[in-house]
Protein backbone atom coordinates (compact mmCIF):
# COMPACT_ATOMS: atom_id res chain seq x y z
CA UNK A 1 0.00 0.00 0.00
CA UNK A 2 1.35 3.48 -0.85
CA UNK A 3 0.87 6.40 1.55
CA UNK A 4 -1.65 7.85 -0.84
CA UNK A 5 -3.72 4.68 -0.68
CA UNK A 6 -3.33 4.61 3.09
CA UNK A 7 -4.63 8.15 3.44
CA UNK A 8 -7.70 7.29 1.36
CA UNK A 9 -8.27 4.12 3.36
CA UNK A 10 -8.07 6.04 6.65
CA UNK A 11 -10.61 8.55 5.41
CA UNK A 12 -12.92 5.67 4.54
CA UNK A 13 -12.55 4.10 7.97
CA UNK A 14 -13.05 7.43 9.71
CA UNK A 15 -16.23 7.97 7.75
CA UNK A 16 -17.37 4.52 8.79
CA UNK A 17 -16.54 5.36 12.40
CA UNK A 18 -18.51 8.58 12.31
CA UNK A 19 -21.58 6.58 11.41
CA UNK A 20 -21.39 4.41 14.53
CA UNK A 21 -24.38 5.21 16.71
CA UNK A 22 -22.98 6.96 19.78
CA UNK A 23 -25.73 5.63 22.03
CA UNK A 24 -25.11 1.96 21.49
CA UNK A 25 -23.42 0.36 24.46
CA UNK A 26 -20.24 -0.77 22.70
CA UNK A 27 -19.67 2.52 20.81
CA UNK A 28 -16.53 3.34 22.78
CA UNK A 29 -15.18 -0.11 22.25
CA UNK A 30 -15.81 0.08 18.50
CA UNK A 31 -14.09 3.42 18.24
CA UNK A 32 -10.98 2.08 19.94
CA UNK A 33 -10.93 -0.89 17.61
CA UNK A 34 -11.08 1.37 14.58
CA UNK A 35 -8.32 3.61 15.92
CA UNK A 36 -6.05 0.68 16.56
CA UNK A 37 -6.80 -0.65 13.10
CA UNK A 38 -5.60 2.67 11.66
CA UNK A 39 -2.44 2.69 13.80
CA UNK A 40 -1.55 -0.84 12.68
CA UNK A 41 -1.99 0.08 9.04
CA UNK A 42 0.06 3.25 9.45
CA UNK A 43 2.88 1.39 11.14
CA UNK A 44 2.93 -1.19 8.40
CA UNK A 45 3.06 1.39 5.61
CA UNK A 46 5.54 3.77 7.24
CA UNK A 47 7.87 0.97 8.24
CA UNK A 48 9.01 0.49 4.67
CA UNK A 49 8.55 3.66 2.69
CA UNK A 50 9.32 3.30 -1.00
CA UNK A 51 11.10 6.13 -2.84
CA UNK A 52 7.78 6.99 -4.45
CA UNK A 53 6.20 7.32 -0.98
CA UNK A 54 8.95 9.78 -0.13
CA UNK A 55 8.25 11.76 -3.28
CA UNK A 56 4.66 11.97 -2.10
CA UNK A 57 5.67 13.07 1.41
CA UNK A 58 8.22 15.57 0.07
CA UNK A 59 5.40 17.27 -1.84
CA UNK A 60 2.71 16.75 0.80
CA UNK A 61 0.34 19.74 1.06
CA UNK A 62 0.67 19.69 4.86
CA UNK A 63 4.47 19.70 4.74
CA UNK A 64 5.70 23.04 6.11
CA UNK A 65 7.25 25.47 3.63
CA UNK A 66 10.49 27.37 4.26
CA UNK A 67 8.69 30.31 5.89
CA UNK A 68 7.71 28.00 8.73
CA UNK A 69 11.33 26.96 9.28
CA UNK A 70 12.52 30.56 9.20
CA UNK A 71 10.14 31.47 12.00
CA UNK A 72 10.79 28.33 14.04
CA UNK A 73 14.58 28.33 13.85
CA UNK A 74 15.49 32.03 13.86
CA UNK A 75 14.61 35.27 15.61
CA UNK A 76 14.06 38.76 14.22
CA UNK A 77 13.87 37.77 10.57
CA UNK A 78 14.08 40.79 8.27
CA UNK A 79 13.24 40.10 4.64
CA UNK A 80 15.25 41.69 1.81
CA UNK A 81 13.95 41.79 -1.75
CA UNK A 82 14.98 42.11 -5.35
CA UNK A 83 17.88 41.38 -7.64
CA UNK A 84 18.50 45.10 -8.46
CA UNK A 85 18.24 44.33 -12.19
CA UNK A 86 14.77 43.16 -13.01
CA UNK A 87 12.37 42.12 -10.26
CA UNK A 88 11.78 40.48 -6.92
CA UNK A 89 11.24 36.74 -7.24
CA UNK A 90 9.00 35.45 -4.45
CA UNK A 91 9.94 31.84 -5.22
CA UNK A 92 13.02 32.63 -3.14
CA UNK A 93 12.79 34.35 0.23
CA UNK A 94 15.91 36.18 1.38
CA UNK A 95 16.93 38.13 4.42
CA UNK A 96 18.83 38.20 7.68
CA UNK A 97 17.97 36.86 11.11
CA UNK A 98 19.41 35.84 14.40
CA UNK A 99 20.38 32.25 15.13
CA UNK A 100 21.21 31.78 18.82
CA UNK A 101 22.93 35.15 18.94
CA UNK A 102 24.64 34.89 15.54
CA UNK A 103 23.44 37.03 12.62
CA UNK A 104 22.95 34.85 9.55
CA UNK A 105 21.76 35.33 5.99
CA UNK A 106 18.83 33.17 4.94
CA UNK A 107 18.13 32.17 1.34
CA UNK A 108 15.06 29.99 1.04
CA UNK A 109 13.15 28.55 -1.86
CA UNK A 110 9.50 28.98 -0.94
CA UNK A 111 6.44 27.14 -2.15
CA UNK A 112 3.06 28.69 -1.38
CA UNK A 113 0.62 27.33 1.17
CA UNK A 114 -2.54 28.45 -0.64
CA UNK A 115 -3.36 28.76 -4.32
CA UNK A 116 -3.02 32.53 -4.15
CA UNK A 117 0.27 32.25 -2.28
CA UNK A 118 1.48 29.69 -4.80
CA UNK A 119 0.59 31.88 -7.75
CA UNK A 120 2.66 34.73 -6.34
CA UNK A 121 5.53 32.34 -5.56
CA UNK A 122 5.28 30.54 -8.91
CA UNK A 123 4.88 27.22 -7.04
CA UNK A 124 8.43 27.59 -5.78
CA UNK A 125 9.97 27.62 -9.25
CA UNK A 126 12.52 30.46 -9.42
CA UNK A 127 13.19 32.69 -12.40
CA UNK A 128 16.68 34.11 -13.12
CA UNK A 129 15.96 37.14 -10.91
CA UNK A 130 15.52 34.72 -7.99
CA UNK A 131 19.00 33.31 -8.48
CA UNK A 132 20.42 36.81 -8.94
CA UNK A 133 18.75 37.96 -5.71
CA UNK A 134 20.30 34.92 -4.04
CA UNK A 135 23.75 35.85 -5.30
CA UNK A 136 23.34 39.50 -4.30
CA UNK A 137 22.39 38.58 -0.75
CA UNK A 138 25.12 35.93 -0.57
CA UNK A 139 27.74 38.54 -1.54
CA UNK A 140 26.26 40.82 1.08
CA UNK A 141 26.61 38.04 3.64
CA UNK A 142 30.26 37.69 2.66
CA UNK A 143 30.82 41.44 3.03
CA UNK A 144 29.45 41.43 6.57
CA UNK A 145 30.93 38.06 7.53
CA UNK A 146 27.59 36.36 8.08
CA UNK A 147 27.16 32.59 7.63
CA UNK A 148 24.57 31.62 5.03
CA UNK A 149 21.77 29.13 5.61
CA UNK A 150 19.83 28.00 2.53
CA UNK A 151 16.58 26.06 2.31
CA UNK A 152 15.87 23.95 -0.75
CA UNK A 153 12.31 23.20 -1.81
CA UNK A 154 11.55 23.50 -5.51
CA UNK A 155 10.24 21.36 -8.35
CA UNK A 156 12.94 23.07 -10.44
CA UNK A 157 13.92 26.34 -12.06
CA UNK A 158 11.01 27.70 -14.06
CA UNK A 159 11.02 26.59 -17.71
CA UNK A 160 9.26 29.65 -19.16
CA UNK A 161 9.90 32.03 -22.02
CA UNK A 162 10.81 34.96 -19.78
CA UNK A 163 13.19 32.79 -17.80
CA UNK A 164 15.03 31.87 -21.00
CA UNK A 165 15.10 35.45 -22.26
CA UNK A 166 16.62 36.64 -19.02
CA UNK A 167 19.23 33.89 -18.88
CA UNK A 168 18.12 31.14 -16.54
CA UNK A 169 21.18 29.09 -17.52
CA UNK A 170 23.60 31.95 -16.91
CA UNK A 171 22.03 32.82 -13.56
CA UNK A 172 22.34 29.25 -12.28
CA UNK A 173 25.85 28.77 -13.67
CA UNK A 174 27.07 31.97 -12.00
CA UNK A 175 25.66 30.89 -8.64
CA UNK A 176 27.47 27.55 -8.85
CA UNK A 177 30.80 29.25 -9.48
CA UNK A 178 30.37 32.16 -7.08
CA UNK A 179 29.02 30.14 -4.15
CA UNK A 180 32.08 27.95 -4.40
CA UNK A 181 34.22 31.01 -3.67
CA UNK A 182 32.22 32.75 -0.91
CA UNK A 183 34.42 33.28 2.11
CA UNK A 184 31.72 32.56 4.68
CA UNK A 185 30.32 29.21 5.84
CA UNK A 186 27.28 27.94 3.94
CA UNK A 187 24.87 25.32 5.21
CA UNK A 188 22.12 23.96 2.94
CA UNK A 189 18.97 22.21 4.15
CA UNK A 190 16.82 20.21 1.73
CA UNK A 191 13.36 20.35 3.31
CA UNK A 192 11.09 19.05 0.56
CA UNK A 193 11.69 18.77 -3.13
CA UNK A 194 15.19 19.30 -4.48
CA UNK A 195 14.53 19.49 -8.19
CA UNK A 196 17.40 19.60 -10.68
CA UNK A 197 19.68 22.56 -11.43
CA UNK A 198 17.13 24.86 -9.88
CA UNK A 199 17.78 23.25 -6.49
CA UNK A 200 21.50 22.80 -7.11
CA UNK A 201 22.01 26.56 -7.40
CA UNK A 202 21.27 26.94 -3.67
CA UNK A 203 23.02 23.79 -2.54
CA UNK A 204 26.69 24.61 -3.10
CA UNK A 205 27.74 24.64 0.55
CA UNK A 206 30.00 23.29 3.28
CA UNK A 207 27.41 21.04 4.87
CA UNK A 208 24.23 19.65 3.33
CA UNK A 209 21.40 18.54 5.57
CA UNK A 210 18.47 16.55 4.23
CA UNK A 211 15.21 15.72 5.92
CA UNK A 212 14.49 12.01 5.93
CA UNK A 213 11.49 12.30 3.64
CA UNK A 214 12.79 14.97 1.31
CA UNK A 215 14.10 14.18 -2.15
CA UNK A 216 16.89 15.57 -4.29
CA UNK A 217 17.23 14.57 -7.91
CA UNK A 218 18.41 15.42 -11.40
CA UNK A 219 14.81 15.86 -12.52
CA UNK A 220 11.31 15.09 -11.26
CA UNK A 221 10.44 11.39 -11.49
CA UNK A 222 7.71 12.38 -13.96
CA UNK A 223 10.19 14.20 -16.18
CA UNK A 224 12.67 11.36 -15.86
CA UNK A 225 10.05 8.79 -16.92
CA UNK A 226 8.92 10.87 -19.87
CA UNK A 227 12.49 11.36 -21.11
CA UNK A 228 13.63 7.77 -20.70
CA UNK A 229 10.41 5.93 -21.44
CA UNK A 230 8.24 8.61 -23.07
CA UNK A 231 5.68 7.95 -20.35
CA UNK A 232 5.27 10.29 -17.36
CA UNK A 233 2.86 7.82 -15.76
CA UNK A 234 5.81 5.57 -14.95
CA UNK A 235 7.02 8.10 -12.35
CA UNK A 236 6.85 5.65 -9.46
CA UNK A 237 9.10 3.23 -11.34
CA UNK A 238 11.45 6.09 -12.15
CA UNK A 239 11.58 7.12 -8.49
CA UNK A 240 12.62 3.60 -7.55
CA UNK A 241 15.60 3.76 -9.94
CA UNK A 242 16.72 7.36 -9.53
CA UNK A 243 18.35 7.15 -6.09
CA UNK A 244 16.70 10.32 -4.87
CA UNK A 245 16.19 9.63 -1.15
CA UNK A 246 18.23 11.13 1.66
CA UNK A 247 19.79 7.74 2.35
CA UNK A 248 20.82 7.31 -1.31
CA UNK A 249 22.45 10.73 -1.35
CA UNK A 250 24.18 10.07 1.94
CA UNK A 251 25.62 6.85 0.49
CA UNK A 252 26.99 8.83 -2.47
CA UNK A 253 28.54 11.32 0.04
CA UNK A 254 26.57 14.14 -1.58
CA UNK A 255 24.87 15.09 1.69
CA UNK A 256 26.28 15.13 5.20
CA UNK A 257 23.40 14.78 7.66
CA UNK A 258 19.99 13.12 7.59
CA UNK A 259 17.35 14.56 9.92
CA UNK A 260 14.85 11.99 11.24
CA UNK A 261 11.18 12.72 10.74
CA UNK A 262 8.34 11.40 12.92
CA UNK A 263 6.19 8.55 11.61
CA UNK A 264 3.95 10.04 8.94
CA UNK A 265 6.23 12.93 8.07
CA UNK A 266 7.39 16.20 9.62
CA UNK A 267 3.91 17.75 9.67
CA UNK A 268 2.87 15.25 12.38
CA UNK A 269 5.40 16.62 14.89
CA UNK A 270 7.40 19.62 13.72
CA UNK A 271 9.20 20.36 17.02
CA UNK A 272 10.97 17.02 16.86
CA UNK A 273 12.50 18.00 13.52
CA UNK A 274 13.27 21.64 14.38
CA UNK A 275 15.20 20.61 17.49
CA UNK A 276 17.42 18.30 15.48
CA UNK A 277 18.08 20.91 12.77
CA UNK A 278 18.88 23.49 15.41
CA UNK A 279 21.47 21.23 16.99
CA UNK A 280 23.15 20.44 13.67
CA UNK A 281 23.22 24.13 12.74
CA UNK A 282 24.81 25.06 16.08
CA UNK A 283 27.40 22.33 15.84
CA UNK A 284 28.37 23.06 12.27
CA UNK A 285 28.43 26.85 12.65
CA UNK A 286 30.69 26.35 15.63
CA UNK A 287 33.06 24.13 13.66
CA UNK A 288 33.15 26.50 10.69
CA UNK A 289 33.65 29.56 12.88
CA UNK A 290 36.91 28.06 14.15
CA UNK A 291 38.08 27.08 10.69
CA UNK A 292 40.53 29.13 8.62
CA UNK A 293 38.87 30.62 5.53
CA UNK A 294 41.35 28.90 3.25
CA UNK A 295 40.61 25.52 4.83
CA UNK A 296 36.89 26.11 4.54
CA UNK A 297 37.21 26.85 0.81
CA UNK A 298 39.61 23.97 0.18
CA UNK A 299 37.25 21.55 1.89
CA UNK A 300 34.30 22.88 -0.08
CA UNK A 301 36.18 22.43 -3.35
CA UNK A 302 37.30 18.95 -2.45
CA UNK A 303 33.84 17.86 -1.39
CA UNK A 304 32.37 18.63 -4.82
CA UNK A 305 35.54 17.76 -6.74
CA UNK A 306 35.36 14.19 -5.52
CA UNK A 307 31.74 13.56 -6.46
CA UNK A 308 31.48 10.94 -9.16
CA UNK A 309 35.17 10.10 -8.90
CA UNK A 310 34.39 6.52 -7.98
CA UNK A 311 32.62 6.03 -11.27
CA UNK A 312 35.19 7.09 -13.85
CA UNK B 1 49.80 13.18 -31.26
CA UNK B 2 47.66 12.93 -34.29
CA UNK B 3 45.33 14.26 -36.76
CA UNK B 4 42.09 12.48 -36.37
CA UNK B 5 41.69 11.45 -39.97
CA UNK B 6 44.26 9.94 -42.32
CA UNK B 7 43.30 12.20 -45.21
CA UNK B 8 40.39 14.13 -46.64
CA UNK B 9 38.85 10.98 -48.10
CA UNK B 10 38.72 9.40 -44.66
CA UNK B 11 36.98 12.49 -43.34
CA UNK B 12 34.34 12.47 -46.07
CA UNK B 13 33.69 8.75 -45.57
CA UNK B 14 33.41 9.32 -41.86
CA UNK B 15 30.93 12.18 -42.29
CA UNK B 16 28.62 9.95 -44.27
CA UNK B 17 28.78 7.39 -41.52
CA UNK B 18 27.97 9.97 -38.88
CA UNK B 19 24.83 11.21 -40.53
CA UNK B 20 23.61 7.66 -40.98
CA UNK B 21 23.95 7.07 -37.25
CA UNK B 22 22.37 10.28 -36.25
CA UNK B 23 19.47 11.12 -38.44
CA UNK B 24 18.39 7.57 -39.19
CA UNK B 25 17.00 9.06 -42.36
CA UNK B 26 16.36 6.94 -45.37
CA UNK B 27 18.75 8.62 -47.71
CA UNK B 28 20.76 5.84 -49.28
CA UNK B 29 24.41 6.00 -48.38
CA UNK B 30 26.04 7.80 -51.18
CA UNK B 31 27.81 10.87 -52.26
CA UNK B 32 25.08 13.29 -51.25
CA UNK B 33 23.70 14.58 -47.99
CA UNK B 34 20.43 16.42 -47.60
CA UNK B 35 20.67 19.75 -45.75
CA UNK B 36 18.19 19.63 -42.86
CA UNK B 37 17.46 23.34 -43.25
CA UNK B 38 17.07 24.00 -46.99
CA UNK B 39 16.53 20.37 -48.05
CA UNK B 40 18.99 20.63 -50.93
CA UNK B 41 21.11 17.58 -51.68
CA UNK B 42 24.74 18.54 -51.41
CA UNK B 43 27.85 16.65 -52.33
CA UNK B 44 29.38 15.42 -49.08
CA UNK B 45 32.74 16.42 -50.37
CA UNK B 46 31.47 19.99 -50.69
CA UNK B 47 30.12 19.97 -47.15
CA UNK B 48 33.45 18.85 -45.74
CA UNK B 49 35.25 21.32 -48.01
CA UNK B 50 33.10 24.17 -46.65
CA UNK B 51 33.88 23.50 -42.97
CA UNK B 52 30.76 21.34 -42.68
CA UNK B 53 28.49 24.23 -43.63
CA UNK B 54 25.77 24.10 -46.29
CA UNK B 55 27.01 26.33 -49.09
CA UNK B 56 23.47 27.01 -50.18
CA UNK B 57 21.82 28.24 -46.95
CA UNK B 58 24.67 28.45 -44.45
CA UNK B 59 23.34 25.70 -42.18
CA UNK B 60 26.07 24.56 -39.81
CA UNK B 61 26.00 20.77 -39.64
CA UNK B 62 26.44 19.21 -36.24
CA UNK B 63 30.00 18.10 -35.76
CA UNK B 64 31.59 15.21 -34.03
CA UNK B 65 34.42 16.02 -31.66
CA UNK B 66 36.95 14.61 -34.13
CA UNK B 67 35.67 16.77 -36.95
CA UNK B 68 35.77 19.86 -34.77
CA UNK B 69 39.31 19.05 -33.70
CA UNK B 70 40.36 18.81 -37.29
CA UNK B 71 38.89 22.20 -38.08
CA UNK B 72 40.27 24.09 -35.11
CA UNK B 73 43.55 22.53 -33.98
CA UNK B 74 46.87 22.91 -35.79
CA UNK B 75 47.79 19.69 -37.51
CA UNK B 76 49.80 17.28 -35.41
CA UNK B 77 49.71 19.38 -32.24
CA UNK B 78 46.94 17.71 -30.26
CA UNK B 79 47.78 15.57 -27.30
CA UNK B 80 44.72 13.87 -25.92
CA UNK B 81 44.25 13.30 -22.17
CA UNK B 82 42.09 10.74 -20.36
CA UNK B 83 40.97 9.17 -23.66
CA UNK B 84 40.41 5.80 -22.07
CA UNK B 85 38.10 6.94 -19.26
CA UNK B 86 34.82 5.06 -19.52
CA UNK B 87 31.56 5.56 -17.65
CA UNK B 88 30.40 3.03 -15.13
CA UNK B 89 26.81 2.55 -14.13
CA UNK B 90 26.63 4.13 -10.65
CA UNK B 91 22.85 3.91 -10.31
CA UNK B 92 22.73 0.43 -11.84
CA UNK B 93 20.26 1.80 -14.34
CA UNK B 94 18.88 -0.99 -16.53
CA UNK B 95 20.10 -0.79 -20.10
CA UNK B 96 22.64 1.97 -19.49
CA UNK B 97 25.78 -0.16 -19.79
CA UNK B 98 24.56 -1.57 -23.08
CA UNK B 99 23.73 1.90 -24.35
CA UNK B 100 27.22 3.10 -23.48
CA UNK B 101 28.74 0.18 -25.34
CA UNK B 102 26.70 0.90 -28.49
CA UNK B 103 27.58 4.58 -28.35
CA UNK B 104 31.25 3.82 -27.91
CA UNK B 105 31.13 1.72 -31.06
CA UNK B 106 29.07 4.12 -33.15
CA UNK B 107 30.74 7.35 -32.13
CA UNK B 108 34.18 5.73 -32.03
CA UNK B 109 35.09 7.53 -28.80
CA UNK B 110 34.79 6.43 -25.20
CA UNK B 111 32.79 9.35 -23.89
CA UNK B 112 30.94 12.51 -24.92
CA UNK B 113 33.96 14.79 -24.60
CA UNK B 114 37.49 14.79 -25.97
CA UNK B 115 40.04 16.72 -23.90
CA UNK B 116 43.66 17.57 -24.36
CA UNK B 117 46.25 20.20 -25.12
CA UNK B 118 46.91 21.52 -28.59
CA UNK B 119 47.67 24.61 -30.63
CA UNK B 120 45.37 27.01 -32.43
CA UNK B 121 47.41 29.02 -34.95
CA UNK B 122 50.38 28.44 -32.72
CA UNK B 123 48.70 29.41 -29.45
CA UNK B 124 48.71 26.62 -26.87
CA UNK B 125 45.31 25.84 -25.39
CA UNK B 126 43.81 23.35 -23.00
CA UNK B 127 40.88 22.07 -25.04
CA UNK B 128 37.63 20.24 -24.44
CA UNK B 129 35.32 19.36 -27.32
CA UNK B 130 31.99 17.75 -26.64
CA UNK B 131 30.43 15.26 -29.01
CA UNK B 132 26.67 15.43 -29.33
CA UNK B 133 26.64 12.11 -31.16
CA UNK B 134 27.60 10.30 -27.97
CA UNK B 135 24.42 10.00 -25.87
CA UNK B 136 23.41 13.52 -26.97
CA UNK B 137 26.62 14.88 -25.49
CA UNK B 138 25.14 14.45 -22.05
CA UNK B 139 27.34 15.08 -19.00
CA UNK B 140 27.79 12.22 -16.58
CA UNK B 141 30.63 11.55 -14.14
CA UNK B 142 33.26 10.95 -16.84
CA UNK B 143 32.43 14.06 -18.86
CA UNK B 144 32.46 16.12 -15.65
CA UNK B 145 35.73 14.57 -14.54
CA UNK B 146 37.45 15.09 -17.90
CA UNK B 147 36.39 18.73 -18.18
CA UNK B 148 37.38 19.39 -14.57
CA UNK B 149 40.76 17.67 -15.03
CA UNK B 150 41.68 19.54 -18.19
CA UNK B 151 40.63 22.82 -16.56
CA UNK B 152 42.75 22.06 -13.51
CA UNK B 153 45.67 21.19 -15.77
CA UNK B 154 45.20 24.50 -17.58
CA UNK B 155 45.32 26.33 -14.24
CA UNK B 156 48.43 24.44 -13.20
CA UNK B 157 50.26 25.06 -16.47
CA UNK B 158 48.92 28.60 -16.84
CA UNK B 159 47.25 27.79 -20.15
CA UNK B 160 44.20 29.42 -21.67
CA UNK B 161 41.18 27.16 -21.95
CA UNK B 162 38.72 26.68 -24.79
CA UNK B 163 35.65 24.49 -24.50
CA UNK B 164 33.32 23.64 -27.39
CA UNK B 165 30.10 22.55 -25.76
CA UNK B 166 27.38 20.50 -27.43
CA UNK B 167 25.11 18.74 -25.01
CA UNK B 168 21.55 17.88 -24.09
CA UNK B 169 22.51 18.53 -20.44
CA UNK B 170 23.18 16.40 -17.41
CA UNK B 171 23.03 12.66 -18.14
CA UNK B 172 19.80 11.17 -16.85
CA UNK B 173 21.18 7.66 -16.39
CA UNK B 174 23.68 8.83 -13.76
CA UNK B 175 21.06 10.80 -11.89
CA UNK B 176 22.14 13.10 -9.09
CA UNK B 177 25.83 12.40 -9.76
CA UNK B 178 25.45 14.04 -13.17
CA UNK B 179 23.92 17.08 -11.51
CA UNK B 180 26.97 17.35 -9.25
CA UNK B 181 29.25 17.58 -12.29
CA UNK B 182 27.78 21.03 -12.91
CA UNK B 183 29.22 22.24 -9.60
CA UNK B 184 32.51 20.45 -10.06
CA UNK B 185 33.20 21.88 -13.53
CA UNK B 186 32.05 25.39 -12.55
CA UNK B 187 34.30 25.31 -9.50
CA UNK B 188 37.31 24.38 -11.62
CA UNK B 189 36.48 27.21 -14.03
CA UNK B 190 36.33 29.57 -11.03
CA UNK B 191 39.87 28.62 -9.99
CA UNK B 192 41.14 28.99 -13.54
CA UNK B 193 39.57 32.44 -13.69
CA UNK B 194 41.07 33.52 -10.35
CA UNK B 195 44.49 32.75 -11.83
CA UNK B 196 43.69 35.41 -14.44
CA UNK B 197 43.72 32.92 -17.28
CA UNK B 198 41.57 33.20 -20.40
CA UNK B 199 38.57 30.93 -20.90
CA UNK B 200 36.80 31.01 -24.26
CA UNK B 201 33.50 29.16 -24.28
CA UNK B 202 32.23 28.21 -27.73
CA UNK B 203 28.63 27.06 -27.47
CA UNK B 204 27.67 24.84 -30.38
CA UNK B 205 24.47 23.22 -31.54
CA UNK B 206 22.71 22.13 -29.39
CA UNK B 207 23.62 23.11 -25.83
CA UNK B 208 20.91 22.94 -23.18
CA UNK B 209 20.24 21.96 -19.58
CA UNK B 210 23.06 21.28 -17.16
CA UNK B 211 25.84 22.18 -19.57
CA UNK B 212 24.35 25.54 -20.49
CA UNK B 213 23.72 26.12 -16.77
CA UNK B 214 27.34 25.50 -15.79
CA UNK B 215 30.76 25.94 -17.43
CA UNK B 216 29.53 26.92 -20.90
CA UNK B 217 27.95 30.15 -19.60
CA UNK B 218 31.04 31.08 -17.58
CA UNK B 219 33.44 32.03 -20.35
CA UNK B 220 35.32 35.32 -20.28
CA UNK B 221 34.27 35.35 -23.90
CA UNK B 222 31.26 33.39 -25.10
CA UNK B 223 31.05 32.60 -28.80
CA UNK B 224 28.49 30.66 -30.77
CA UNK B 225 27.81 29.61 -34.36
CA UNK B 226 24.82 30.72 -36.45
CA UNK B 227 21.53 29.03 -35.62
CA UNK B 228 22.80 27.26 -32.49
CA UNK B 229 20.15 26.15 -30.02
CA UNK B 230 21.07 27.36 -26.53
CA UNK B 231 18.80 27.19 -23.51
CA UNK B 232 18.24 26.01 -19.98
CA UNK B 233 14.97 24.21 -20.63
CA UNK B 234 14.49 22.41 -23.92
CA UNK B 235 11.98 23.95 -26.36
CA UNK B 236 9.49 21.09 -25.91
CA UNK B 237 9.47 21.44 -22.13
CA UNK B 238 8.79 25.16 -22.43
CA UNK B 239 5.99 24.59 -24.94
CA UNK B 240 4.39 22.07 -22.61
CA UNK B 241 4.70 24.47 -19.67
CA UNK B 242 3.24 27.53 -21.35
CA UNK B 243 0.84 25.63 -23.59
CA UNK B 244 1.81 27.37 -26.81
CA UNK B 245 4.30 27.12 -29.62
CA UNK B 246 7.54 29.06 -29.34
CA UNK B 247 8.22 31.80 -31.87
CA UNK B 248 10.67 31.20 -34.71
CA UNK B 249 14.26 31.72 -33.64
CA UNK B 250 13.57 31.46 -29.90
CA UNK B 251 16.64 30.14 -28.02
CA UNK B 252 18.80 30.42 -31.14
CA UNK B 253 22.24 32.03 -30.96
CA UNK B 254 21.00 35.21 -32.68
CA UNK B 255 18.30 35.56 -30.03
CA UNK B 256 20.73 35.02 -27.16
CA UNK B 257 23.12 37.58 -28.55
CA UNK B 258 20.30 40.11 -28.82
CA UNK B 259 19.37 39.39 -25.18
CA UNK B 260 22.96 39.93 -24.08
CA UNK B 261 24.19 36.43 -23.35
CA UNK B 262 26.73 35.99 -26.17
CA UNK B 263 29.70 38.09 -27.17
CA UNK B 264 29.67 37.06 -30.78
CA UNK B 265 28.36 34.69 -33.40
CA UNK B 266 31.08 33.41 -35.66
CA UNK B 267 30.79 31.48 -38.92
CA UNK B 268 32.55 28.17 -38.62
CA UNK B 269 35.05 28.97 -41.35
CA UNK B 270 36.18 32.02 -39.33
CA UNK B 271 36.29 30.32 -35.93
CA UNK B 272 39.98 29.50 -35.92
CA UNK B 273 41.12 32.93 -37.06
CA UNK B 274 38.77 34.58 -34.55
CA UNK B 275 40.21 32.56 -31.67
CA UNK B 276 43.70 33.42 -32.92
CA UNK B 277 42.86 37.14 -33.00
CA UNK B 278 41.48 37.03 -29.46
CA UNK B 279 44.60 35.14 -28.35
CA UNK B 280 46.81 37.79 -29.95
CA UNK B 281 44.91 40.58 -28.18
CA UNK B 282 45.37 38.75 -24.88
CA UNK B 283 49.10 38.75 -25.62
CA UNK B 284 49.33 34.98 -25.39
CA UNK B 285 52.52 33.35 -26.48
CA UNK B 286 52.53 32.17 -30.09
CA UNK B 287 54.85 29.35 -31.21
CA UNK B 288 54.29 28.00 -34.66
ZN1 LIG C 1 21.14 24.25 -46.59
Amino acid sequence: MTIQELELKIKEIELEASQVDKDTKDAEQKKLEILSKIRTMEKEVYKNLTPWDKVYLARHPLRPNSIFYIHELFNNFVEFCGDRYFADDKAITGGIANFKGIPVTILAQTKGKTLEDNLSRNFGMPNPEGYRKTLRLAKQAEKFGRPIITFIDTPGAYPGMGAEERGQAEAIARNLMEFMELEVPIIAIVIGEGGSGGALALTVSDHIIMLENSIYSILSPEGFASILWKDAAKASEAAALMKLTAQDLYNFKIIDTIIKEPVGGIHKLTDYVMDQISIVLSTQLDIFAKMKKSTLLQNRYKKFRDLGKDFV
Amino acid sequence: MNNFFKDKKAMIDSFRKTSAIVSNNNIPEGLYEKCPKCSINILKEDIVEHSFVCNSCGHHFRLRAKERLNLIIDEGTFKEYHASKKSKNPLEMPGYSKKLEINRQNAEINEAVVTGIGKIEGYSYAIAIMDSYFLMGSMGSVVGEKITSITELATKRKLPLIIFSASGGARMQEGILSLMQMVKTSAAIGNHSKSKLLFISVITNPTTGGVSASFSMLGDIIISEPGTLIGFAGPRVIEQTIGQKLPEGFQRAEFLKEKGFLDMIVHRKDMKSTVAMISRLHELEQKI
